[in-house]
């Protein structure tokens, strides 16, 4: 016991001499962001929280997201599609380990997809996996998954975080102990403050180039300023204040990346509720908003116009703005036309992000203008996802929906905005049986100039991502192509 | 009129009042600019000739929103101070009136019963069923209000009831109620003024407390306390958008407690014979 005491003692002096030696370069970081993860489990919850600390960092999917969005090989080194595009036969690297040191095999592959897919499992995104038909261990390195239909987009499917691969023997502590494969090891997490990542030594891939990553949580957007400013945290990912950020990019001290992220920002619409349920109703608002003074207003000047649920970045983005240009006098003549002449009263709830709140004064003073009352409320997240997304009550809301390539909500007729579309329905089962990339492009700009025309809901702006971070950080991924906070590639420069 | 002029508070504090009740009725007639009418292009301007105080983060004049804020803040604070009197001094008559008995306990320990608790803490919560309004502020802060003034009518009234003009009144057959509304009310009235005054400016915070936290008078309609909420993130470049609601609640609140002061030195009797 006495003597393990020394041999420790002696092993962090060695440490220490040897972190004194290379001091030149700092070896931690102290990341903070605004929301907390509710728990560490990524494939059994929707909060992206979750994801923007683990995703590649701690877990990792068979294929993973790049920084600018790109499909790469994750824990799958190669892969072969069989001609009918319905067996998928994955080459997994050698020598993956778990952070609990057991190997990663084909056996924790089918697993994860087994315990993804199942009946009772508690995924959030179950349409990922739903096409698979079987998953088989053909041996300790090789899986084969076999799909009920072609699905083009399977291996966009298998890089999101919720189909990220997980042990069975560590599957019961996930929420609170999560083990994975990434290049950082989960350590503590401080509920309400912070979580501790360190390196991975036995790492299979490119090795972290920081020993230690400490993600802290900061939601009030004053705190967040002055924690940059006073320089307690070294980057703050997704900045909640857009106003500052002129002040950060004046000071030499920061660095201010601003990406592009997959938040389309729209101002949903229910659906069923009446008059909402009258096309022109809908069309009429579309036209009473004008979205650069949102932009300018709510986020200053950061954020990108879009005119239908598709991210301006994308290659296969349609520019649909003009069918819902700033046009009051058209939309008080549709409001007319529609029997509401005199306007009508509606309500508008608001999630806390300051997009929303800011916005929906902005909106709310537009839609007066042709007529449109609106009953402010502001809704903390969770009275938000209780009363707006799961029950439904409410008339107008504005949310930025964040998920890459989530255009499908809108053949769900349950979904909380209540389209129900069968001609869009079918339009996206198309779609997800299409493999040919030619025929999805097309396919896809169908889609969003259907909801486009079908003013499913006013379509405001992409949500810009604003990092500020120390000016000597290298390698923070500037987009957001998904909820990540990739730290794997982040470095201090000298 | 001399007797004005004893005090030193008085004046400022009457000045200060007048000030802001005054820009709070023009508001109902008249303000520079339309403050439901947003001006994007024009936001975060700092104070200039057009608009004296400057522009807030929506383009909308601060002069305006100040004078309508006014309106919100002492309608609220008013209406609340209104339901502590309405509902308190009749229960602390009726407390004195049955001192000792039934009644007067349980009346006063349900009066503990309020006061216990923090009142912004019940604000909170009435807010938080009911929803957050302006509505909804003004009954949270009113029910404040009445343990406050029933204790306060209760302790002046018990000394007057074993006055001789009391006993006197008792004599010749006047029954309690009678004896209460007659000479007690009217020999407490002078306490209750003051401590009007006091409970209004503390209603004018707590309103602007419960609309910074987001719970108070909802967008469109202006509120002091939102307006400093909404330009936390700004005050390091745009100091202003804080600066005039915040002197906007300080004066205010200020100057309704010299007048309480003011009034107290006029009024209380003790206070009267000392002086001269």
């Amino acid at each position: 016991m006495r003597l393990g005491k020394i041999g420790s003692g002696l092993i962090s002096v060695l440490a220490l001499a040897a972190s004194i030696g290379m001091a030149h370069a700092k070896s931690d970081i102290v990341v903070a962001m605004q929301l907390e993860p509710p728990h560490l489990d990524p494939t059994s919850a929707a909060a992206g929280a979750i994801d923007s600390v683990l995703y590649s960092n701690v877990f990792e999917g068979l294929t993973r997201f790049g920084p600018d969005g790109s499909v790469n090989p994750g824990l799958a080194e190669s892969w072969e599609i069989s001609p009918d595009g319905k067996t998928y036969t994955f080459k997994l690297h050698s020598g993956v380990k778990f952070h609990d040191g057991t190997d990663m095999t084909a056996d924790d592959v089918k697993f994860s997809l087994d315990r993804a897919r199942a009946d009772d499992s508690a995924n959030a995104q179950k349409a990922l996996f739903a096409g698979i038909d079987s998953v088989e261990v053909v041996d300790p390195l090789t899986v084969k998954v076999t799909l009920s239909a072609p699905n083009g987009s399977f291996l966009f499917n298998m890089a999101w975080g919720d189909a990220v691969i997980v042990a069975p023997e560590t599957i019961a502590d996930i929420k609170t102990n999560p083990v994975g494969t990434g290049a950082f090891k989960f350590s503590n997490w401080v509920q309400g403050d912070r979580i501790d990542l360190e390196r991975n030594a036995d790492y299979w891939g490119t090795p972290a180039k920081l020993d230690k990553a400490t993600f802290k949580f900061i939601s009030d957007p004053t705190a967040a300023f002055a924690a940059v400013m006073a320089e307690d945290v070294n980057a703050f990912v997704g900045f909640p204040a857009p106003e500052n950020l002129p002040q950060f990019e004046a000071d030499p001290r920061f660095q201010v990346l601003v990406g592009n992220t997959e938040g389309e920002t729209i101002l949903s619409t229910n659906n069923k509720q009446p008059p909402l349920d009258n096309l022109n109703v809908r069309k009429a608002i579309a036209h009473a908003i004008d979205r650069q003074a949102i932009i300018d207003g709510a986020m200053f000047g950061y954020g990108t116009p879009i005119g239908s649920h598709f991210a301006p970045h994308n290659p296969d983005y349609v520019d649909l703005t003009g069918n819902s240009a700033y046009d009051p006098e058209l939309s008080k003549k549709l409001l007319a036309e529609a029997g509401y002449a005199d306007g009508f009263t509606t309500t508008l709830k608001l999630p806390p992000p300051s997009y929303a709140r800011r916005g929906g004064e902005i909106i709310a003073a537009q839609l007066r203008a042709v007529g449109i009352e609106t009953e402010i409320s502001n809704l903390e997240w969770a009275q938000w996802l209780e009363q707006v997304f799961k029950g439904k009550d409410y008339g107008l809301t504005i949310v930025s929906h964040t998920e890459p390539m989530d255009i499908g909500i809108y053949a769900r007729p349950d979904y909380y905005f209540q389209y129900d579309n069968p001609a869009f329905q079918k339009l996206f089962e198309d779609l997800t049986a299409e493999s040919d990339p030619e025929k999805r492009s097309d396919l896809l700009k169908q889609a969003q100039t259907m909801i486009s025309e079908d003013y499913v809901n006013g379509y405001l702006f992409q949500l810009a991502f604003p990092t500020v971070a120390n000016a000597k950080i290298k390698g923070l991924w500037k987009d957001a192509p998904t909820q990540a906070t990739d730290l794997t590639a982040v470095y201090w420069e000298d | 009129m001399t007797m004005f002029l004893h005090s030193r508070t008085l004046i400022p504090g009457m000045v200060l009042t007048v000030l802001f009740a005054g820009a709070a009725l023009i508001s109902l007639v008249w303000v520079p600019y339309d403050t439901t009418v947003l001006d994007i292009a024009n936001k975060i301007k700092s104070p200039s000739w057009a608009h004296p105080f400057g522009t807030d983060q929506f383009g909308r004049d601060i002069l305006s929103m100040i004078m309508v804020g006014a309106r919100t803040s002492i309608a609220v604070a008013l209406v609340a101070v209104g339901i502590g009197m309405v509902a308190g001094v009749p229960l602390g008559l009726a407390a004195a009136a049955r001192r000792g008995g039934m009644l007067d306990e349980f009346i006063m320990r349900m009066n503990d019963l309020v006061f216990a608790f923090p009142s912004l803490l019940i604000a909170v919560m009435i807010t938080a069923v009911f929803g957050a309004s302006a509505l909804n502020a003004i009954i949270a802060i009113g029910i404040f209000n009445i343990p406050v003034f029933a204790r306060l009518t209760r302790g002046a009234a018990l000394s007057l009831w074993s006055r001789e003009y009391i006993m006197a009144a008792r004599v010749a057959g006047k029954g309690a109620a009678r004896i209460s509304l007659e000479h007690i009310l009217p020999n407490v009235a002078n306490l209750l003024i003051v401590q009007g005054t006091i409970q209004f400016s503390l209603g004018i915070l707590a309103e602007a407390g419960l609309s910074y936290v987001g719970l108070g008078a909802q967008p469109p309609v202006a509120s002091w306390g939102r307006m400093l909420a909404d330009s936390q993130t700004m005050i390091s470049f745009a100091p202003h958008l804080a600066l005039f609601p915040g002197l906007a609640i300080l004066l205010t609140v200020l100057g309704l407690n010299l007048l309480g002061d003011g009034l107290r030195d006029i009024l209380d009797p003790k206070l009267r014979r000392a002086r001269t």
